[in-house]
C-alpha cells in the first residue's frame, strides 16, 4: 500500500477492483465504511461476482475475468477525452511532457522490438529522446507527437465504450457511469483510492493490470495524497516482509537485484544501476545502490567481505534466467532436474497451479522437507486419500521429512503489514510437543552443513564457512539480534568527509539508511529496515496510537519502512509551491524553510519547492511514469491481451491474442483447453470464513464452511439442470473436481462480443488434511502460466466445463 | 474514557457474549453466567500482545494464557481477542481472527518430527537429530554433485539449482532474514515465497 489502512477514510471515492476487501480483509474494510459514513465517500465495485463488497457498494458493475486492462484503458480514454485530469499535477509530476525516442511503435498488438522466436522484446526503443547532456527532452506545450501524453492518447483511442463493453461484457451505461465517478476525483482536493489484491495479480497480465490503475491515479493527481494511492491489500500476515527481505529467486533484501551471469564483477553489476538523473537536479535515490549492496555484504560476510575481494561479490549466486520462479521449479521437478525441495510454512500441493503436475513433480524428488505448525497436504502427497489425492505410496521414492514448527503465538518477531508497518509481537506460550522455531531449524541445518564442509570439504565452501553468525545463542539466534543486524550499525567511526568530525561512533546502531556507506564502514542486512531498531530501542514495538489531525497516520505506532514514512510520494500531496492540494487534509507543506506536517517527508526535508525536484525521488526523472520506459517485459503502455485460456478471440488484434511475452512451457501449453470443450470462464477466490488452507484445521472455521463447492449462476444452472446443493463435476483440461453447486444470483451471464458468457466461481480452501471435509482443491483446475513480469500464476481466468453428476459413493 | 483495560474487556466481553449467547437462545441466564465466568478467567491470565497470523490487515490481538511464565511452567493459551488499542482494528476481529485459538490448538498441530522413507506407506516419529543430520547429508550430497561454480562460458556463477526452497508467508522478518542468509550462502536460486503466487 502507498497509504495506510486508516487513511482510506479520507477518500472521496473508493474503487475495489481486483479484490474483495469486505470478505478477504474485513477489519481493514471498515475504513471504507468509515469513508462512506464520515466523508460521504462513494464505493464502486467492479467484479465478475456480486461480492459482499459489492453488496455495500454505491455502484456495482460486472466484468469478465481477465479483461481489466480493457476496462481501465477505456477509463483513461474517457479522462483524456473529457479533459478530466489534474493538469497541474500531470504536467509537473508525471512524465506526460517527455518525448519518446523515434522508433518506438505499437502495431497490431505488438510494441516495437518483438522477437517471435524468443517471445520477448528488444526494449531499446522504449525510452526517452535525450539531449546532448543526457537529459530526457520535454515538450511542455504537449504539441510534440511523440510526447508521452500524445502517445498515450493514441494508444488508448481504441478503447471506446463500445469496445470496452464488447471485451469486458460490462454494459456501456454502467461503464460510463463509473468513468464519471472516477473523473470527479480529478479535482485537486478530491481523492480516489484503489484497493486491489490477487484479483489483479493472478493474471498473465497481472503487473499491467496494476499499472493501468496507477496511470489513472497519476492522471487524477491521486498519488501521494490523503485518501488516494495504490493500495495492494496483501494476502498474508508477512508476505510483504518476506518480499522486503528479498526471499524471491531474483531478489536480495531491500529490493536489490540478485546478480546475473553477465554481471561478472561488482562494477559490471553496478553499471546497470547508476540511475543517472534523467532530468536536471533530480534526486534519483537509487544512486545510493552501491551503499546498500556493500552494507548488505558486510552484514552477511562481515570481515570476509573486503575491498580486495569486491565485498565477496563472487559469493552471491548468479542467475542465468530471469528467475527460478515456482512454475519453473515445478517444470524442472517434472523433468527430473530437482533433487530436493524444502517447504517452510508453505503448502505447494494446494497453492500452485495444475495440482496433478505438482503431485507428479513431488513424486520425482529424492527428498522433501516440510516445516509447518500444521499437517499439510504437501507433506502427505505420497499418501493415498482417495480421489482427492490418489497416490501409490510404494512407488514413490521421495524421502519426506515433516518438521513441526512454532506458530505466531509461540515466538517473538516482527511482521510487515500491508501498509509497510513493522509490528513486533511477543511469545505467549511454548510450542506443543517437540515443535521448534524456524530459526532453530534453519540454524540446525546450517550448522550441520557448515560442520560437514569444515570436515569433508566439498563444492565451494567459502560462503558457508564465512557466513556471519555472531549471535549470543548460535543455536537459536534471538529475533532482536537479527532485527538489529537488519537495521545495521557502524563498523568504524563514521566521519564527516568535510570536517573529519565523528558523526557516528563505531558499533552504534544506525538511525537510518542515509548513514550507509559503500566503503565497508557500515553493515545493514536490509537497508529499507534501517531505523527500525536503533540506539533508542526497538521502534517496531512502539505502541503510541496518537494520530495528529486524526488523519489516519499514527506515526508513533510501530515503525514503517522507509524511514517511518506512512504515505509514499507524500511530496505530491502539495502543489509546486508546497501548498497542499487539499487544504483540509494536508500531509506535508513547505513552511518557508522546510517541509513540515504529519508524516516524514518523502523528499529532501529542506529542498525548496522552487528547485523543481520531482516528487518521485526513486525515479531517475523524478516523475510518475505514464510511460514505463523499458521496465516492463510486455510494454511501456498496458494493452489488453486475453487470458491464455479464453472463450473469445482478441477483438483488438486477432493475431496477437494473449500476452506475447508470456513464458509457457510446452507441456503446460499442451494442457490448455479450448472453449469447444471447456466453454465456461472460471475464477478462484477466498471466502471470508477461511484463510487459504490453514483454517480448515481450526474447528470453528471448519464448521462455518465445511465443504468444497462452486458458485454457478441461476441461468447456467437451469440450462444444465443443476439444483441448489446438487452435485456437479467441474473439469478443465488438467483435472476435475466433484463437489456441490451453490446456485446463485451473484453471478449473471455477461454479453461478451455478442455471446452470453458464464462465469463459475471456485473457492479455494479445501484439501485432505484438517477438520473440514475432504476436497480436491481449486488448483486441480488451474493452468500453469504466469504473469510475464512476475510469473504469478493465472488463477483468476481459465476455462472449465460443468456437468450435473450424482453424489459420490460415501 | 475512564475505563481501565480490565473493565473495558469486561464490557466488550459482555457485549460479545450477550449477542452470541443470545443468538444461541440461552437468553438472560446465559448472559449472567458469561458475566460471572469471563472476567474470572481473564484476571488470572497473562496478557501478551501479538498480531493475527492470517491477512495483512495485521490486526492487533491480545493472547491470554494461564501459567506465570516461571521457568519450568508451560503456559497454556486460553483466549485470544482483538486489541482495543490497535489503531487499525480497534479491537475487532473477523471470522478468521476470532477463531485463532482453534488454530493454535488444532488437533493437526504437529508435535514431533516425522519421517517417511522411500516407498514407505506411513510416517514414523523420529528424533530431531536424525531428521536434521539426514537432511544436511542429503543437501550436501546434492550440492557437491550439482553445484555450478562456472557456467559454459567460464564465468563464475556459484549457483545451486538442484535443490529448491519455499519460504513462509507468516514467519517473522527475523526468520526470513536468517533463512535468506542460509539459502544464499549455499548458492540457492530456486527460492521463492508466497508473494510469487
Ligand atoms: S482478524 Fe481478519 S482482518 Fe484481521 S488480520 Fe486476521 S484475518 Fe485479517
Amino acid at each position: 500500500m502507498t497509504n495506510t489502512w486508516q487513511d482510506i477514510k479520507n477518500a472521496n471515492l473508493v474503487i475495489v477492483m481486483g479484490g474483495n476487501a469486505a470478505e478477504a480483509h474485513p477489519c481493514g474494510f471498515k475504513w471504507v465504511i468509515e469513508a462512506k459514513i464520515e466523508n460521504g465517500a462513494k464505493l464502486v465495485v467492479v467484479d465478475p461476482r456480486f461480492t459482499r463488497t459489492a453488496s455495500v457498494a454505491d455502484y456495482y458493475a460486472p466484468i469478465r475475468p481477465g479483461t481489466d486492462i480493457a476496462f481501465l484503458s477505456g477509463v483513461i480514454r474517457y479522462l483524456l477525452e473529457q479533459d478530466a485530469i489534474q493538469h497541474q499535477y500531470v504536467r509537473a509530476y508525471t512524465n506526460a511532457s517527455l518525448v519518446v525516442k523515434e522508433g518506438f511503435a505499437f502495431e497490431n498488438g505488438l510494441f516495437s522490438g518483438y522477437n517471435e522466436e524468443t517471445h520477448s522484446y528488444d526494449r531499446s526503443s522504449w525510452d526517452y529522446e535525450l539531449d546532448e547532456q543526457g537529459f530526457a527532452k520535454s515538450d511542455d506545450s504537449w504539441q510534440h507527437p511523440r510526447c508521452v501524453i500524445n502517445l498515450l492518447r493514441q494508444h488508448v483511442s481504441r478503447y471506446t465504450p463500445e469496445t470496452v463493453s464488447r471485451i469486458c461484457g460490462t454494459p456501456q451505461d454502467k461503464f460510463l457511469h463509473i468513468c464519471g465517478l472516477i473523473a470527479a476525483t480529478a479535482a485537486p482536493d478530491k481523492a480516489m483510492t484503489s484497493l486491489f489484491a490477487l484479483g489483479w495479480t493472478q493474471h498473465s497480465v497481472g503487473s499491467q493490470n496494476i499499472r493501468t490503475m496507477a496511470m489513472i491515479q497519476l492522471l487524477l493527481g491521486n498519488i501521494g495524497v490523503a485518501g488516494g494511492g495504490m493500495n495492494a491489500l496483501r494476502g498474508h500476515s508477512n508476505i510483504q516482509g518476506l518480499t522486503d527481505v528479498g526471499l524471491l529467486s531474483n531478489l536480495m533484501p531491500g529490493y536489490l537485484n540478485l546478480p546475473l551471469d553477465k554481471e561478472t564483477s561488482l562494477d559490471e553489476y553496478m553499471k546497470t544501476k547508476q540511475y543517472k538523473p534523467l532530468r536536471p537536479g533530480q534526486t534519483s535515490y537509487w544512486q545510493n545502490y552501491r551503499k546498500f549492496v556493500v552494507s548488505l555484504q558486510k552484514a552477511i560476510y562481515g570481515d570476509a567481505a573486503t575491498q580486495d575481494n569486491n565485498w565477496a561479490y563472487d559469493w552471491l549466486p548468479k542467475l542465468d534466467v530471469p528467475m527460478y520462479d515456482i512454475i519453473r521449479a515445478f517444470e524442472m521437478m517434472n523433468n527430473g532436474q530437482l533433487t530436493g525441495y524444502i517447504c517452510q510454512g508453505f503448502n505447494p500441493l494446494q497453492a500452485f497451479p495444475d495440482r496433478g503436475k505438482i503431485r507428479r513433480g513431488l513424486s520425482k524428488l529424492k527428498f522433501l522437507v516440510t516445516m509447518d505448525p500444521l499437517d499439510t497436504e504437501t507433506s502427505r502427497f505420497w499418501q493415498d486419500f482417495g480421489p482427492q489425492n490418489p497416490a501409490r505410496s510404494a512407488e514413490i521414492q521421495t524421502e519426506v521429512f515433516q518438521l513441526p514448527t512454532t506458530c505466531f503465538a509461540e515466538e517473538n518477531g516482527s511482521l510487515v503489514n500491508s501498509a509497510r508497518w513493522l509490528q513486533w509481537h511477543w511469545k505467549a506460550a511454548e510450542a506443543p510437543g517437540e515443535a521448534m522455531s524456524d530459526i532453530w531449524i534453519m540454524s540446525g541445518i546450517f550448522h550441520r552443513l557448515r560442520e560437514l564442509y569444515r570436515k569433508e570439504g566439498g563444492a565451494f565452501p567459502d560462503p558457508i564457512l564465512n557466513l556471519t553468525w555472531k549471535y549470543t545463542d548460535p543455536v537459536e539466534p534471538d529475533p532482536e539480534e537479527l532485527a538489529r543486524e537488519m537495521n545495521g550499525r557502524a563498523l568504524a567511526d563514521l566521519t564527516d568527509p568535510a570536517t573529519g568530525a565523528v558523526l557516528t561512533k563505531a558499533g552504534t546502531l544506525l538511525d537510518g539508511f542515509a548513514q550507509l556507506r559503500d566503503d565497508g564502514t557500515t553493515a545493514s542486512g536490509c537497508w529499507i529496515f534501517s531505523g527500525s531498531f536503533t540506539e533508542k530501542g526497538n521502534q517496531m514495538a512502539r505502541r503510541d496510537a496518537t494520530d495528529p489531525r486524526e488523519q489516519g497516520i499514527a506515526p508513533n505506532w510501530a515503525w514503517a519502512w522507509p524511514a517511518n514514512r506512512r504515505i509514499l510520494y507524500n511530496r505530491a500531496s502539495a502543489d509546486q509551491d508546497g501548498k497542499a492540494w487539499n487544504p483540509a487534509k494536508p500531509i506535508i507543506e513547505w513552511n518557508g524553510s522546510r517541509w513540515e506536517g504529519i508524516d516524514v517527508p518523502d523528499y529532501g526535508p529542506t529542498v525548496k519547492p522552487s528547485d523543481g525536484v520531482g516528487p518521485f525521488i526513486m525515479n531517475a526523472e523524478g516523475m510518475g511514469r505514464l510511460f514505463a520506459r523499458d521496465l516492463m517485459a510486455d510494454g511501456p503502455f498496458p494493452e489488453h491481451y486475453e487470458p491464455l485460456e479464453s472463450p473469445v478471440e482478441n477483438v483488438l488484434h486477432p493475431k496477437v491474442r494473449s500476452n506475447p511475452v508470456a513464458r509457457v512451457f510446452a507441456s503446460d501449453r499442451a494442457a490448455f483447453g479450448t472453449p469447444q470443450h471447456y466453454p465456461y470462464v472460471a475464477t478462484t477466490y477466498r471466502l471470508t470464513e477461511h484463510f487459504h488452507f490453514w483454517t480448515k484445521h481450526a474447528l470453528i472455521n471448519a464448521i462455518l464452511q465445511p465443504e468444497e463447492f462452486v458458485e454457478i449462476g441461476e441461468v447456467l444452472a437451469k440450462e444444465k439442470g443443476i439444483e441448489q446443493g446438487g452435485w456437479v463435476k467441474v473439469s478443465s483440461k488438467r483435472g476435475e473436481v466433484v463437489c456441490k453447486a451453490y446456485v446463485t444470483k451473484r453471478i449473471k451471464p455477461l454479453l461478451v462480443d455478442g455471446k452470453p458468457t458464464h462465469v463459475i466461481g471456485v473457492p479455494l480452501h479445501w484439501g485432505f488434511t484438517g477438520q473440514a471435509r475432504k476436497g480436491y482443491g481449486a488448483n486441480t483446475l488451474t493452468p500453469s502460466v504466469g504473469d510475464a513480469n512476475t510469473q504469478t500464476p493465472e488463477f483468476k481466468a481459465f476455462l472449465v466445463n460443468v456437468e450435473k453428476t450424482g453424489a459420490p459413493a460415501a | 474514557m475512564a475505563l481501565t483495560r480490565r473493565e473495558f474487556i469486561k464490557v466488550t466481553g459482555l457485549g460479545l457474549a450477550a449477542s452470541s449467547l443470545g443468538m444461541l437462545g440461552f437468553g438472560a441466564a446465559g448472559v449472567a453466567q458469561a458475566a460471572a465466568v469471563r472476567p474470572f478467567k481473564l484476571t488470572h491470565a497473562t496478557e501478551t500482545r501479538n498480531t493475527c497470523t492470517y491477512c495483512s490487515v495485521a490486526c492487533g490481538i491480545l493472547i491470554y494464557s494461564m501459567g506465570d511464565r516461571a521457568k519450568n511452567a508451560r503456559s497454556n493459551i486460553i483466549h485470544i481477542e482483538g486489541d482495543p488499542d490497535h489503531p487499525v482494528n480497534r479491537g475487532t476481529l473477523c471470522p478468521k481472527g476470532t477463531a485463532l485459538l482453534d488454530v493454535v490448538h488444532a488437533p493437526t498441530r504437529l508435535k514431533a518430527p516425522r519421517y517417511r522413507p522411500p516407498g514407505g506407506t506411513e510416517f514414523k516419529e523420529v528424533s530431531w537429530d536424525f531428521a536434521l543430520d539426514r537432511i544436511a547429508k542429503l543437501m550436501k550430497e546434492d550440492r557437491d554433485k550439482h553445484f555450478i561454480a562456472r557456467n559454459a562460458a567460464g564465468t563464475t556463477v556459484n549457483r545451486w539449482t538442484s535443490t529448491g526452497m519455499l519460504a513462509a508467508s507468516a514467519s517473522s522478518n527475523e526468520t526470513a532474514y536468517l533463512t535468506w542468509k542460509v539459502a544464499r550462502s549455499l548458492g540457492m536460486v530456486v527460492f521463492d515465497n508466497q508473494a510469487r503466487v
